[in-house]
């Protein structure tokens, strides 16, 4: 294994001095008589997240309005949008004309694909958490809040790791296609198709969906319910005038917890769809790694995150306190 | 609630509980299974697992290595960088508390892909292209790690009494003393749950790894992904089931650990 590092002197040199600056600061801010501010502990912190956060996001900036030159431009974030892209002349290097081309489509294809699978994914898995945590957080359904714990596991659980797994139940001759095979699909197959990489999703984001419903469907008070069965409301009635709309802050931050990380994701599809089709998140992948196109890319990411932006600023309207919570 | 609508609740339950854990237990029935075909049990074996701890598989064990030590100095450092960073930002004023909040959740927000691009791009950006490997995603790692070990830090901070640390610096102490012997103990259970944490978070990344370590060094994660595509023999779910187990041990003891310190 290799621990080497490649960088140059003056590069060790600032670190060096950087770590120089931390330690003195910390023990002056230690050592100093009472008059020092605490919040004196914050710089290292501070100094940190600049260089490892803010000054990454105004590269990112940088590239995207610039091209390959150095120069001012608005021609990545156009191009972006342009589905004629492939075809104008001169637009980028001959490189990405030859692969658009190839692939016969601009850059909206994916960015479509990859909102229309986070949807799907999306709404299949609030039909599916619904109930769930409604079942777990009825106070009649005994034992059952204990379950909790096995919906909450999944969620920090590696997910490459999860989607390996589930790969192995859907390979051609593993145990689901075999079993849909049995019971008379005889071309059934799943590996490779939008199918597999929605099914994958589904299973990687689901727990994302439960707990914040849970928590908030957990915390409603009983009497609320009681008061509404007093009046003379059916289950079902109190159901959907009672419980649902007091739940909208779970529900919303469960599309958020969904969603964002449904949009954005490029290992399931490697991993279940076999990049057939590229999603938004395979995009940026290969445009910074095979064509190394750092302005692309960097106008790519940007739209990401805006799109990310604007999606968490409607949620919260529907949210204002964070009451669904989140991680 | 009748009896049939209580064991209808408990059904669905169980088939959504299925649905999760269900592949993991297939992975994991698979590790033990001396043919590699998935559709076919050919008899108990733990050679895979012989395969993997006898280090045999030279990628699996620096795989595995190169996990666990990126994972043990990123926590020590974010929990060092995250805790001060939390008695700094609580000692502020709320302009600029609100400000470094949003600093803080800023990573959160933003995709992991976003994250590990733009730190790919600062890397290169200062050190040139073959600067990426296993210093670099240490770096990153103390990145992403630290606004958590933050988040679970400040809450207990809040929940201090204030005038304890004035009372400390009235009676003569330094206010390292005073961080030492008052903060620090009173926070400590936010202290070890952030270190958690970072430290599970770690073992889990995939996507900001990718990006930043380079195609010189490979995490486990990194490992799966690329043997994904491959066919490969039981080795890869024995490893598999191995991190497996361990992340679950992790996540039960954090889970407990939270659970008994916000009681």
């Amino acid at each position: 294994m290799r621990y080497d590092v490649t960088l140059p002197w003056w590069a060790w040199v600032l670190m060096g001095l950087g770590l120089a600056a931390f330690a003195a600061m910390v023990v002056v801010s230690v050592r100093r008589n009472r008059g020092v501010k605490r919040s004196l502990f914050a710089a290292p912190y501070t100094l940190w997240m600049i260089i490892f956060t803010i000054v990454p996001l105004i590269i990112i900036v940088y590239y995207a309005l610039t091209d390959a030159s150095g120069n001012f431009t608005l021609n990545n974030l156009r191009d972006f949008w342009d589905s004629n892209y492939s075809r104008r002349a001169g637009a980028s290097s001959p490189a990405i004309q030859a692969r658009l081309a190839a692939r016969g489509m601009s850059n909206m294809e994916p960015l479509l694909y990859s909102l229309w699978m986070a949807f799907l994914c999306t709404v299949i898995c609030l039909v599916l958490a619904y109930p769930t945590a409604l079942f777990m957080a009825d106070r009649r359904m005994k034992r059952a809040s204990s379950l909790v714990i096995l919906f909450v596991v999944p969620m920090w659980m590696n997910v490459t790791l999860r989607t390996y797994a589930m790969r192995i139940l859907m390979v051609d001759d593993g145990p689901l296609i075999n079993f849909l095979r049995l019971i008379g699909f005889a071309d059934a197959q799943l590996m490779d198709t939008p199918t597999a990489v929605l099914i994958g999703m589904v299973y990687n984001f689901l727990p994302f969906m439960i707990f914040p419903i849970y928590t908030v469907l957990s915390k409603l008070d009983p009497a609320l319910l009681e008061a509404s069965s007093d009046l003379g409301a059916s289950p079902g009635r109190s159901l959907i005038k009672v419980t649902m709309p007091l739940s909208i802050p779970g529900v919303v931050s469960g599309i958020t917890m969904v969603f964002m990380p449904a949009v954005t994701t490029f290992t399931l599809n490697v991993m279940l769809g076999g990049s057939k089709r590229l999603m938004l998140g395979n995009l940026i992948e290969q445009t910074f790694t095979k064509q190394n196109n750092w302005n692309m890319g960097s106008a790519m990411s940007l739209v990401m995150m805006v799109l990310i932006l604007i999606s968490l600023t409607i949620l919260r309207k529907a949210d204002p306190n964070n009451e669904g919570g989140g991680l | 609630m009748t009896k049939t609508s209580r064991l209808f609740k408990w059904i669905y339950l169980i088939i959504i509980l299925l649905f999760l854990y269900l592949p993991i237990a297939v992975m994991m029935i698979q590790s033990f299974n001396s043919g590699l075909s998935i559709s076919k049990w050919e008899g108990f074996t733990f050679r895979w697992y012989e395969n993997l701890f006898s280090g045999k598989e030279k990628s699996i064990v620096s795989a595995l290595q190169v996990t666990l030590s990126v994972a043990v100095i990123a926590t020590v450092v974010s929990t060092v960088l995250g805790t001060l960073g939390a008695i700094g930002i609580y000692g502020m004023k709320k302009r600029t508390q609100s400000v470094m909040m949003t600093l803080t959740n800023l990573p959160n927000t933003m995709p992991d892909i976003v994250t590990g691009v733009s730190l790919m791009l600062l890397f290169i950006f200062v050190a040139g292209g073959g600067s990426r490997g296993y210093f670099t995603m240490l770096l990153a790692h103390i990145t992403f790690d630290t606004p958590y070990v933050i988040l679970s830090v400040l809450p207990k901070l809040k929940q201090m009494n204030s005038h304890t640390y004035e009372a400390a610096l009235d009676l003569g102490a330094t206010p390292g003393y005073a961080l030492r012997h008052v903060i620090i103990p009173e926070c400590r259970q936010g202290i070890v749950t952030g270190a958690m944490l970072a430290f599970t978070l770690s073992i889990d990344d995939f996507t900001i790894s990718y990006f930043t370590a380079g195609s010189k060094v490979q995490n486990l994660s990194m490992l799966i992904y690329s043997a994904a595509r491959r066919h490969v023999d039981g080795t890869f779910y024995a490893v598999s089931t191995a991190m497996f187990v361990v992340l679950l041990i992790l996540l039960l003891a954090v889970n407990k650990h939270t659970v008994s310190a916000d009681s």
